[in-house]
């Protein structure tokens, strides 16, 4: 008989080491790269931009994947969180500048936030929306919210780029020089600290009752399970770090206008969380770099490209967007865990995959793999043979059920006769 | 605003009411049988406005062979749709279906732009749809007058067909309980393509009506009409026929004349759409011809 595979677990100390040393490596690599001796300031953008979609990408997950409610309204948290931080960052005598179509508001021309304190408001207005939107709707079937959500990303680029808001948003010519980033490490600490409180969240009691409430919102709520307090806080926590991820991206874009926030960014952040798998928290981070890289690197298709000077055909702007939402469809139909599943990352987890490799090759060597498979296949079979028989004798029963039956509506007839 | 404005706001907003309608049906039928929010049926509208422009710009189709053709590329287009991304997830949870719909939605929409590039197309001329007819003060395409015309008796001939027919039987089994049906013999792969196949060639009818009097066509030109007819269907009561005709009718005339009293308010004229479905969920969630629904554990 081959060894059955034990799944070992590491000493506690043991992790909390392993986890200082990632989080150690993930400041020195941040460092290396802020301080350019690794990759170029190209590099830089995407790892910022990855970062800035992790947060954006778990705060998705915590509502769709955690709590099981359909939310598409991140495109218009983002953008809330991105016009705050634009409007109020704008050094003030850059602002005739950027406002030069029609001049700024009165109320608002000499106002200007600190970075932090921008953020945060964004954060909290994104918030209050969202409240707003959820109140009435949540107490109802979800399937409207994912519609709600919709439209209101969709309203507020419209209200974004409407006339009267002009002396505000500065419409459709968007805002620019918006002050950008200095250092790498605050758009990594701040997405680290923002995934950090919904891990927390999602790992206290409130996370056990969304969780809970996406496997069964009869079951929980019978278990006393307020759904609408729940679902609310959800969504609400969710837009909030929404808006703090859409005000980080416009520092790193540093111009904005509201086309940037179109439902396709929705979609994309979809496409991330469900890659990643939806209700993993370290997938939605890997795929959330897998997607950014892979964004920019795959530039190359919409170029067109020609072999020896005949022109490829297919090659041209607009294919990598094809290829994205054909990777979604992929993954939806047919790897519907996604990378992670509702898993996350674990040393345990690590530590067992690389320990069953050797045990795996030595199984290999010794050919103990055919023999083991032959006997499941042996004791699937045997399985099915006892499924067959006990079916076979459920029918005979039956059969008898029925016979029976028979007879007694005969002997009724005859009664009755 | 006066009599003969009044009046010509009216006929503009039952014609772009009517067109919505046609197109909320679509969306109530499918959530109706397979409770799905149809993300894609926005797009495959859009698709149906390309479709008219290759007929009749592309290939020289007579408007009467067009829309024949326009159709017939809807319903394969809508029917490949269902088969390729929502049968094989039919067991699966809902939110999986959904993705895959918001999936199919986004294909569409970066498809048409990656084919027919980003750039918007001007839409042809259908024979005499376009010709200005007057009555009275009132002048419109003739177009304008037809559409609503079309939606009714297409709302006729579809109630003929659910409430009297042996095929609407079966939908409405379908509709009240998906497993049982499927115990009753109801082939349901069959009742779903009909679905589908009404629901899209009702889409490809509203196309050809609603861009007639619209000057362009692009990739995105079916998002928010898709989205507003959601709204529509939600507001007659979503898996009512007859509700999703009154839910157009309302959102189309709602919009043209908050447009035409208050013009400084156009650019909310959208917003106005969700507005009005976060008060008719507020007040009355089963919409206006909707019955309630116990929820079944």
């Amino acid at each position: 008989m081959p060894m059955e595979f034990i799944n070992k677990k590491l000493n506690k100390s043991t992790k909390l080491i392993l986890t200082l040393l990632l989080v150690l490596a993930c400041i020195i690599l941040t460092y290396m790269l802020d301080k350019g001796i690794i990759g170029t300031s190209y590099t830089v953008r995407i790892v910022r931009i990855a970062v800035i979609y992790s947060l954006i990408g778990v705060s998705m997950n915590l509502v769709n994947g955690f709590t099981g409610v359909f939310s598409l309204g991140q495109a218009g948290f983002m953008a809330i969180g991105a016009y705050c931080v634009g409007i109020f960052t704008i050094p003030v005598d850059a602002r005739a500048n950027v406002y030069y179509l029609e001049p700024i508001s009165d109320k608002i021309a000499g106002f200007v936030l600190p970075f932090g304190v921008a953020l945060l408001m964004g954060g909290l207005l994104a918030a209050l929306f969202a409240a707003l939107i959820g109140a009435p709707i949540l107490k109802l079937k979800s399937d409207y919210l994912a519609i709600a959500t919709l439209g209101f990303s969709e309203i507020i680029r419209a209200v974004i780029a409407n006339e009267q808001m002009w002396p505000i948003t500065n419409g459709s010519l968007g805002l620019k020089s918006i002050p950008g980033f200095t250092t790498l490490f605050a758009p990594v600490l701040i997405s680290a600290a923002g995934i950090t409180l919904m891990v927390l969240l999602i790992n206290s009691s409130y996370g056990r009752a969304f969780k809970a409430i996406r496997e069964d919102e009869t079951a929980a709520e019978s278990m006393g399970i307020n759904l609408f307090k729940h679902k609310e806080l959800s969504f609400v926590v969710s837009a909030f770090f929404a808006g703090i991820g859409g005000g980080l991206l416009a520092t790193h874009l540093t111009a904005i206008d509201s086309n940037q926030f179109k439902i396709a960014v929705t979609y994309e952040l979809l496409l991330i969380i469900v890659l990643g798998g939806l209700g993993s928290v370290t997938g939605t981070v890997i795929s959330a770099f897998m997607i950014s890289f892979g964004k920019e690197y795959l530039r190359f298709f919409d170029a067109a490209q020609s072999i020896g000077g005949w022109q490829i055909p297919i090659f041209r702007p607009g294919l990598r967007m094809v290829i994205f939402s054909l990777l979604l469809m992929a993954v939806v139909l047919f790897w519907r865990r996604g990378l992670m599943g509702r898993k996350e990352f674990s040393w345990d987890g690590i530590y067992n995959f690389f320990r069953k490799w050797p045990w795996r090759f030595k199984k290999l060597m010794r050919g103990d793999y055919k023999t083991e498979a032959k006997t499941k296949r042996k004791s699937i079979a045997a399985g099915k043979a006892i499924d067959s028989a006990a079916s076979k004798s459920k029918r005979a029963g039956r059969k008898a059920d029925k016979t029976a039956d028979r007879e007694k509506k005969k002997e009724v007839k005859a009664d009755a006769e | 605003m006066d009599a003969s404005t009044f009046f010509q706001n009216c006929v503009t907003g039952i014609s772009l009411g009517s067109a919505y309608a046609l197109i909320a049906i679509g969306y109530t039928m499918v959530y109706g049988i397979l409770r799905l929010i149809n993300f894609a049926h926005g797009d495959i509208f859009m698709m149906a406005g390309y479709f008219t422009i290759f007929a009749i710009v592309d290939f020289h189709m007579p408007w009467y062979i067009a829309i024949i053709f326009v159709i017939i590329a809807t319903v394969l287009l809508g029917v490949a749709i269902e088969r390729a991304a929502y049968k094989p997830l039919r067991e699966s949870p809902r939110m999986s279906i959904m993705i895959s719909a918001i999936g199919v939605s986004f294909l569409l929409e970066n498809s048409a732009t990656y084919l027919f590039s980003g750039l918007p197309r001007a839409f042809p001329e259908l024979g005499f749809l376009q010709k200005v007819y007057h009555i009275g003060d009132i002048s419109a395409p003739i177009v304008t007058f037809i559409t609503p015309v079309v939606t009714i008796v297409i709302l006729i001939a579809l109630i003929y067909l659910v409430n009297h027919t042996k095929t609407g039987m079966a939908m409405r089994a379908a509709s009240k309980d998906f497993e049982a049906a499927k115990l009753m013999g109801i082939e349901i792969n069959h009742i779903i393509t009909i679905t589908f196949v009404i629901g899209c060639s009702l889409a490809a009818i509203s196309a050809i009506l609603y861009f007639s009097p619209r000057p362009m066509v692009y990739p995105f030109s079916g998002l928010m009409p898709g989205l507003k007819c959601f709204v529509a269907a939600v507001i007659g009561g979503i898996g009512n026929i007859p509700g999703a005709v009154v839910g157009g009718f309302i959102i189309g005339i709602a919009e043209t004349f908050l447009v035409a009293s208050f013009p400084s308010l156009s650019g909310y004229s959208d917003a106005f759409t969700f507005v009005l479905l976060i008060i008719m969920l507020l007040f009355r969630p089963t919409g206006l011809l909707g019955e309630k629904i116990a929820e079944k554990v």
